[in-house]
């Protein structure tokens, strides 16, 4: 009974086979050719551009915009122009997920690079995990996640804390306040940086969160004033940063003695504060805008020269920048045929280029990203200095908080 | 020590930013019965004015104040004129107009000036900190708290000492019966609900230094003014200023002790409880409906 199971098992695996290999047409055109018609790839692109965080997911619209118009005057993927479909799912997380199921189902765009915020990428995940497409995702954040239909070019916690504590800790001083906007980035980020003290022997005198969008920060600074501790630990984000800053500059505090350490102050927030505000804190990122490069040179132009000399290229609309091209390289190695979300996805596992920050690669176990994070201080002139940078790129780790978990090709692993 | 006063001090500049949001509208509900939920976007006005002063003219904070409080005075003035005078026996209606003119000039703002957070620098002289009994306090904080007191001074000067305020006194027992008596009611609203608006705008341009500038900054101090408001007693200018006085030395001890998010929630619980039972508010005059 088994072996007749078995043998019978076996012819229809053969059976399937042969069907595959014998008539491929009923398969991969029907498949394919949705995606890759009359020499055109199309894309979406899922950035809220009205809202409360268009200001900062407008940049990464351009960015992502500009990487598309670039590659297609250089002409194309293998001949094939890459059109984009842009939606507006503005701000809201119920909206995201509306526009992607529309974007995969009824526009069956190949890919979607889009969002900025956690909340928005939570929203969309189901639609591509359901619909089997992919989502390029720039933003760093916080962890914690092994989709497989999910290419994340951000930095995660380990990639941007495990240089700048050490650092600031030797720097500074083993007194460390951690400061938070009240939800799930900061608390993993702070989970990860209490690890890295504790193994430094460093001491975490607060651990706090504001409110999202709070904006009086008196009593904080009264307690830094009372508490002297020699870092701030800041994952403030939003409108709360701005004031966060002017409120420390406002009291009179020194960065030189109590400076604050922060993972997602960019050029972009530095505008919004004020260069006086900002200045003699740091920022860990995988990119600044003054970092020198030859293609770093050439993106900071080719921005300006697109959108205006006043605009200011960040982390995220950086990695914006090149999840584009690292999409291209991986469409450039499958046959016309073969293009679809699932086929890009296993393309540009181990895929390389050589972005604004430096070389950069796919980790084939995560489908994160191999970045070269930085250490800058802001400057007054609403740019920063770049202090240390990472001796090679660095491997991201989304469960580095959790050692008993692993993201591996197969999935979440318990170890 | 030192402790103690500091933390009397970060109350009292945490109690002076809400007198200042909080004083307009207390000005405009307790003598028009307005329910103006457009407050908020006068003082988001105010601190455009201060940022837009500064940027395209070079002004300075401290000379653009005068300018601001006219400028938005006017803009009141004309609402009134506009759309509020119409609706004075409408309460609800009111609400909605208010609030729709609220959207309607956030998206003003955000179309014309941009959705980008923007800073307004603060004034050199005054942004150091200083020494009071051996606690250090920013000097910007302090000025503002004295601006405030001014403010509310006048405003108390106003409305109690002079024939303007008696009137508007008269107008509060009873309208109609003000108006028998040959008060123009009319004019007395108009030039209320300017001046409420002005004191909002110039709240906006106190706070800009501190707090980030954007078009939707104002829905969060809307509802931190009807709070004070609320609590104080809507129609008593005393109750304003202890409520305010109240609110933001609790905020700030209970942030010291605990957290921000916290201190917000204890906060609004409280106000739940006390107007449960004592919903005219702390301090109540009686009005004849």
């Amino acid at each position: 009974m088994n072996n007749n199971r078995r043998t019978f098992l076996k012819a229809g695996a053969a059976a399937g086979a042969f069907t595959l290999v014998g008539f491929p047409h009923i398969w991969s055109k029907n498949s394919s050719l949705a995606y890759a018609q009359g020499g055109e790839i199309k894309v979406g692109v899922l950035f809220s551009l009205t809202g409360t965080t268009a200001i900062i997911e407008e940049s990464l619209n351009k960015a992502t915009i500009m990487a598309i118009e670039e590659i297609n005057a250089a002409g194309g993927v293998n001949g094939m122009k890459i059109v984009p479909v842009i939606e507006d799912p503005a701000s809201d997380p119920a909206t995201f997920a509306e526009k992607a199921r529309k974007l995969v189902l009824s526009d069956k765009c190949v890919s979607v690079f889009g969002s900025y915020t956690s909340a928005s990428r939570k929203a969309v995940l189901p639609v591509f995990e359901k619909q089997e497409n992919l989502f390029w995702y720039p933003t760093l954040y916080e962890g914690r996640e092994c989709s497989k239909n999910v290419i994340y070019t951000g930095a995660v916690p380990n990639q941007q804390q495990d240089d700048f504590v050490p650092w600031l800790v030797e720097k500074f001083g083993k007194r460390w306040y951690l400061i938070g906007s009240n939800y799930i980035y900061p608390k993993e980020e702070n989970n990860y940086v209490k690890k890295l003290l504790a193994g430094l022997g460093a001491e975490v005198i607060a651990e706090e969160y504001v409110p999202l969008g709070h904006s009086e920060f008196s009593s904080v600074i009264n307690k830094f004033r009372s508490e002297k501790p020699n870092v701030i630990f800041s994952t403030v984000v939003g409108d709360s940063v701005v004031a966060l800053h002017r409120q420390y500059r406002a009291a009179g505090l020194d960065p030189a003695t109590m400076p604050m350490a922060s993972l997602t102050t960019s050029e972009n927030e530095v505008a919004a504060m004020g260069g006086d505000a900002a200045a003699g804190h740091f920022t860990s990122a995988p990119y600044f805008m003054v970092y020198d490069s030859p293609e770093n040179k050439k993106f900071v132009e080719a921005y300006k020269a697109r959108w205006g000399s006043d605009k200011v290229t960040h982390f995220v609309s950086e990695s914006s920048y090149f999840q584009v091209y690292l999409f291209s390289q991986a469409v450039a190695k499958l046959a016309a045929s073969d293009i679809g979300p699932l086929a890009i996805r296993d393309a540009v596992k181990g895929e390389q280029y050589k972005a604004p920050q430096g070389l950069v690669k796919v980790e084939p176990s995560n489908l994160h990203c191999w970045l070269r994070p930085k250490v800058g201080q802001a400057q007054s002139d609403g740019q920063f200095k770049i202090l240390k940078q990472s001796a090679d790129w660095v491997e991201p780790n989304p469960y580095s908080a959790y050692p008993d978990q692993k993201c591996t090709e197969e999935g979440l692993k318990q170890i | 020590m030192d402790f103690v006063v500091s933390q009397i001090l970060t109350g009292l500049s945490l109690s002076s930013i809400l007198l200042l949001v909080a004083l307009g509208l207390a000005v405009i509900y307790g003598v028009t019965g307005v329910i103006n939920l457009a407050h908020g976007e006068f003082v988001m006005l105010g601190a455009y004015c201060a940022w837009m002063l500064q940027t395209q003219f070079g002004w300075g904070l401290l000379a653009s104040l005068v300018p601001i409080f006219i400028l938005i005075a006017i803009l009141g003035w004309l609402i009134e004129v506009l759309v509020i005078r119409h609706l004075y026996d409408r309460p609800l209606d009111t609400i909605l107009a208010t609030w729709g003119l609220g959207v309607m000039i956030q998206q003003i703002v955000r179309l014309t000036a941009g959705g980008e957070l923007r800073y307004v620098q603060m004034p050199p002289s005054l942004s150091r900190s200083v020494n009071i009994l051996g606690a250090t306090d920013s000097a910007y904080r302090l000025f503002v708290l004295g601006v405030a007191l001014a403010l509310f001074a006048l405003t108390w000067f106003i409305y109690s000492y002079t024939s303007f305020g008696l009137k508007l006194r008269a107008i509060t027992q009873n309208r109609s019966i003000a108006s028998c008596f040959g008060i123009n009611s009319a004019r007395a609203y108009r030039l209320t609900f300017a001046y409420g608006a002005g004191i909002a705008g110039l709240a906006g341009a106190l706070i800009s230094p501190l707090k980030s500038v954007s078009p939707e900054m104002g829905t969060t101090y809307v509802v931190d003014a009807f709070m004070v408001v609320v609590l104080g007693g809507v129609q008593s200018l005393l109750g304003t200023l202890v409520s305010s006085g109240l609110l933001g030395e609790i905020s700030g001890l209970l942030a010291y002790y605990s957290n921000d998010t916290i201190a917000k929630a204890l906060v609004l619980l409280a106000i739940v409880i006390i107007i449960r039972f004592r919903p005219q508010g702390l301090f109540a005059q009686r009005v004849r409906a």
